[in-house]
């Protein structure tokens, strides 16, 4: 009978960003077609671990259980991956979830992701339009490059590329691929791309595009599937080109 | 201003592992490859290499500036990386942690090779000829350090070439990278084969 069926759980958990991280087990009854946020639900509504005492429910974040949020990263299994599309029946058992590492702690699996988000702040990940008067309509983009561009419109800024990389860690300040593809984006865009030097000059640095050392596991990662290195690889061009530019001088340069 | 200080070193570093370190390398296992048609074809390429005119500013220019700075820059990039093979068990990242691995051990193998070559020459404790390596590459211990540290080199060169394609934005599709592996493969089992072949040839003569 199914409803003797049980799923267990293992869930590194944390009180608060200072304290420490400790690992508590949970047997939660089995339903078909799960994902790990419903088995999350269930145990909020009955927080009990496998010892049978009562305990804190688990705590994470969650948005649009559709995979375009990003909100719900964690590592399951080891991996790095959405909470909400993790389904209960292709994971091996015990399930084990554990916060990502890269970012710090809010509690239990819920992390802070707002080094990411400073990132696009930096690297001025938008197209800036606003202004005193109408300006108008602006330039048409060619269709094959809206198709490669609105690839890379589907990051969700959900940090598993991050958490792959060898290169993001304690002891580096590199921003990570999900940024730097965003630069890619906001310079293919006809009127983005008037601040096209301007992105640019922000990301030659080390923390910048000079921090990626080629591993590539960004793009073997990425769950939406964007060619992170690809536009890497893309940027290291333009880079170049634009430090030619801005040492010997060009017209072109914008 | 192009870039910050950051930038110029990285960009630097993966040009001179090339240019002019890689070449280099190059020229250097092929002229030792002459060891293959005996002492006499080793000592007379030997002696046409230590008697170009400027050797000094050519091996300070050439040789041990930029390999200076390629070294102490590059132990610096080796140690802000932390591995996740265990996680990530990629192709890619296995050549990314294994670029950092030869990176270390081809520094301690070259660092052992110019002082007890080029230094100890230099000095005057050795002469430039076909005994110096026989005598160094007969003994096994010795010999299997040169195996280890010329292969390291090898690899460290030719997969630097494929990380040097895509740091300069040559290679920027997937499919352009893929067949740039290939290259590098190649490339590889060729300055391998040269490089190993002249060690045999060191130790176990002709």
């Amino acid at each position: 009978m199914s409803e003797d069926k049980t799923i267990t759980f293992i869930v590194t958990r944390q009180d608060d960003p200072e304290s420490q991280p400790f690992e508590e087990t949970f047997e939660i009854p089995y339903r078909k077609n799960m994902n790990v946020i419903s088995a999350l639900m269930e145990i909020r509504r009955n927080p009990v671990n496998a010892e049978g005492k009562a305990t804190t429910p688990v705590y994470w974040d969650m948005g649009c259980l559709e995979e375009v949020c990003g909100a719900c990263s964690m590592v399951i299994n080891g991996s790095p991956r959405q909470s909400c599309t993790a389904l209960v029946d292709q994971l091996e058992q015990p399930i084990r979830l554990a916060p990502m590492t890269t970012f710090p702690v809010n509690r239990d699996l819920a992390v802070d992701r707002s080094r990411m988000f400073d990132s696009l702040k930096k690297v001025k990940a938008w197209v800036p339009i606003d202004g005193t008067h109408d300006l108008g309509p602006g330039p048409k983009m060619p269709e094959s490059k809206r198709q490669w561009a609105y690839e890379l419109s589907k990051c969700m800024t959900c940090g598993v590329c991050l958490e792959a990389c060898p290169n993001v860690n304690s002891k580096s300040d590199f921003i990570g691929p999900a940024p730097l593809s965003q630069v890619r984006l906001f310079n293919s865009h006809p009127t983005g791309s008037m601040n096209k030097s301007e992105r640019l000059q922000t990301i030659m640095d080390e923390e910048g595009l000079m921090g990626c050392g080629n591993a590539q596991n960004c793009v073997e990662s990425c769950p939406k599937g964007i060619p992170l290195t690809t536009s890497i690889a893309a940027l290291n061009r333009d880079t170049a080109i634009e430090s030619f530019k801005s040492f010997f001088g060009s017209d072109q340069r914008v | 201003m192009a870039g910050t200080r950051g930038y110029v070193n990285r960009r630097l570093h993966s040009l001179l592992g090339v240019v002019p370190i890689g070449i280099f390398l190059i020229q250097h296992l092929t002229v030792n490859f002459f060891a293959t048609r005996g002492p006499e074809a080793f000592n007379s390429a030997a002696h046409f290499m230590e008697s170009l005119p400027y050797r000094y500013v050519l091996e300070i220019f050439i040789i041990f500036l930029p390999l200076l700075f390629h070294s102490i820059y590059g132990v610096y990039i080796a140690f802000t990386a932390k591995s996740n093979l265990k996680t990530f068990g990629y192709f890619r990242n296995w050549m990314f942690m294994l670029q950092r691995f030869t990176g270390i051990i081809t520094l301690i193998f070259i660092a052992w090779h110019v002082w007890e070559t080029r230094i100890a020459i230099g000095f005057g404790w050795a002469e430039l000829n076909y005994q110096l390596m026989e005598g160094i590459l007969t003994d096994p211990f010795f010999f299997w350090f040169y195996i280890v540290g010329v292969i390291s080199t090898t690899f460290h060169f030719s997969n630097g070439l494929w990380s040097f394609f895509v740091s300069w934005g040559i290679t920027v599709s997937p499919r352009s990278q893929q067949i740039m592996t290939y290259v590098s493969i190649a490339v590889f089992v060729a300055i391998s084969y040269v490089g190993v072949r002249t060690l045999i040839q060191f130790a176990y003569g002709s």
